[in-house]
């Protein structure tokens, strides 16, 4: 498991309390109230460690490596998943991924991102980063829940559309435009999740939803922190200061009204217990889904409209 | 290359591209131009009365929206819609400088209230509902403001039953109101999605420059996408691309004839055929 930088006093305690586990038991001294009073204090310290979190520190939660991607929850919340493959146009975009499943008795179409946990998966599916027809498949794949009337999942973690030749020659921002546009149409609920990094544009590109919900540590901007600090500041290291600013944490977001709740994750992160977040992940999309799955198309459509529709905040 | 040098890059880059942008307005007032295209020494009279295109090499200068407007809509046609909505600053951002402060300088420097000028007007006599960046405030950088008056520009055209035209400019989404202004593209991608509903003919214009979030949403909606001509379209900065691939872009990367080629666009459009080129494809809609 990786131990990030804030962590690591946190490490050394219990490591220390563990090596004094050791030493009660080979040499048989009972210091078993001491190790009790110790591990209260250490979870305490932890307690405390991660209700005080910046913005910088959930961010590294976010993008831990060992957090859970689209294919962990589609193995923990689903059953008789099948992937759908291919934008029928000359590419299957490992990316995003798609397809069809079954939620407690439901039948869905459930969509992602895909990241990978070390550089060899993540050359397969490009860090997360979607190329146009990624958007392309994840389009067909919502037209077509569209026409079976099924549910529609979307689990978001990427840093972003990937900038490339080949993206700007294939039209990225049309792409994800087209989707943006489309998704407004669909006449079956949307429900979108943002798990982990929801990085601008190639985030919202699966977002356009009836109901939007991130993990507590998860992150949604207009652009990464490091990208702004970059632009706005001229230094890249005052990212930090960036992610303050850009107000981009599910507390931050919750108050400006851009979602509808928070996914509540296990102490220090998702990646300390896939079963737990995977349970509150399906519990929080499944009661959305049972709310919307008899509302009206048109009244759907509407609702929908009116949730973006609002968004902004101006003068006049 | 991690995300991080991605970012790095993108920096970059948008300091070169503030560097290259040609200042046309700078020249405003002055008697003599240069052209950055094909360096000539021009009359400033002569660039505006040629539509603001070098009358040498033909290089298209980047234009304000009002001069669009007025290079655009019938004389005296065009009113002006929504003007009294203006920018606030929900997220009280700070970067090196105050956000309200980077506004006001916005608002001195091009005599606008916001990066987008929202009406109705004439084209040949057929009414148009539209959208007109400017590239001069902030970037045409797209936040609540000009998410909101680009919306109401095609509620408008779906309350009258009109056409709806954008014409774009812009570098992307403006930071300052973060999420925000992220979500001004669904915003007005959800408008568009109406217009289709309703049947409704929306040509976009895109201009030089338009890039990020403006060219991933509205932009590129058009049920026509005309590209003026010189423009520069795309969606990632072009030195960001070169050093997350490594190698050296065609010269042509991201221009108006490069959209083209790869089918992104319906037409590029010289200045000087703009106007006539939207109106015939307003008549051409008709039935």
């Amino acid at each position: 498991m990786t131990i990030l930088e804030f962590e690591k006093p946190l490490y050394e305690i219990e490591q220390k309390i563990q090596e004094l586990k050791e030493i009660s038991e080979s040499s048989g001294m009972d210091v078993s109230d001491k190790i009790e009073l110790f591990e209260k204090q250490a979870q305490e310290y932890k307690k405390e460690l991660y209700a005080n979190l910046t913005p910088a520190q959930r961010i590294q939660i976010a993008r831990h490596s060992d957090r859970p991607n689209f294919l962990d929850y589609i193995k923990l919340i689903t059953s008789d998943f099948i992937e759908l493959h291919g934008d029928r146009t000359g590419t299957d975009d490992r990316a995003i991924i798609g397809g069809l499943a079954k939620i407690d008795g439901q039948n869905v179409m459930i969509i992602g991102t895909q990241k990978g946990k070390n550089t060899k998966e993540n050359l397969v599916y490009n860090f997360g980063m979607p190329q146009p027809q990624g958007y392309r498949k994840a389009l067909r794949l919502f037209q077509h829940a569209d026409k079976f009337n099924l549910p529609i999942i979307t689990l978001i973690d990427t840093p972003g559309a990937y900038p490339g030749m080949k993206a700007e020659e294939t039209a990225q921002g049309t792409a994800i435009a087209v989707n943006l546009k489309e998704m407004a149409k669909l006449n079956v609920p949307v429900i979108a999740v943002i798990t982990g990094e929801g990085c601008s544009g190639g985030a919202l590109g699966l977002a356009v939803a009836d109901r939007v919900f991130m993990l507590e540590h998860a992150y949604y901007t207009v652009i990464s922190p490091e990208g702004c600090a970059s632009i706005l500041w001229r230094d890249a290291s005052k990212a930090d200061v960036a992610a303050q600013a850009l107000k981009i944490t599910s507390e931050d977001l919750l108050k400006l009204d851009i979602i509808d709740g928070i996914i509540k994750e296990p102490l220090g992160g998702a990646h300390n217990d896939y079963e737990m977040i995977s349970n509150e992940l399906k519990t929080t999309v499944m009661k959305a889904v049972n709310e919307l799955k008899d509302v009206k198309s048109s009244q759907l459509k509407d609702d929908r409209y009116n949730k973006f529709r609002r968004m902004g905040v101006f003068c006049q | 290359m991690t995300v991080k040098d991605w970012f790095e890059q993108r920096k970059e880059l948008q300091i070169a591209r503030r560097k290259q942008d040609p200042q046309i307005d700078d020249n405003i007032g002055k008697l003599w131009v240069k052209c950055y295209n094909c360096n000539s020494q021009l009359l400033r009279k002569e660039v505006e009365e040629n539509l603001e295109v070098c009358p040498k090499c033909n290089y298209h200068f980047r234009i304000n929206a009002r001069t669009r407007i007025n290079q655009l809509f019938d004389e005296g046609t065009f009113e002006e819609l929504f003007s009294n909505i203006t920018t606030a600053d929900p997220l009280n951002f700070v970067d090196t400088e105050p956000y309200t402060k980077r506004i006001s300088q916005a608002k001195a420097k091009t005599n606008l209230n916001e990066a987008v000028i929202s009406g109705v007007g004439k084209i040949d006599g057929n009414s148009v509902a539209a959208a007109v960046m400017d590239f001069d405030f902030m970037g045409g950088s797209m936040g609540s403001v000009v998410g909101e008056k680009v919306t109401l520009a095609m509620e408008e055209a779906l309350k009258r039953k009109i056409p709806m035209l954008a014409v774009t400019a812009s570098g992307g989404a403006r930071m300052q109101e973060s999420i925000l202004s992220l979500m001004q593209m669904a915003k007005t991608s959800c408008a568009v999605a109406r217009l289709n509903e309703a049947g409704l003919l929306y040509i976009t214009v895109l201009t030089e420059p338009t890039f990020g979030g403006v060219t991933a949403s509205f932009a590129t909606l058009g049920d026509i996408i005309i590209a003026e001509q010189d423009a520069r379209i795309g969606f990632a900065g072009r030195r960001v691309i070169e050093q997350t691939i490594r190698q050296s872009l065609p010269a042509d990367f991201q221009t108006a004839n490069y959209l083209m080629k790869y089918g992104q666009i319906d037409m590029i459009s010289s200045r000087a055929d703009l106007k006539s080129n939207i109106s015939k494809l307003i008549n051409l809609h008709k039935h």
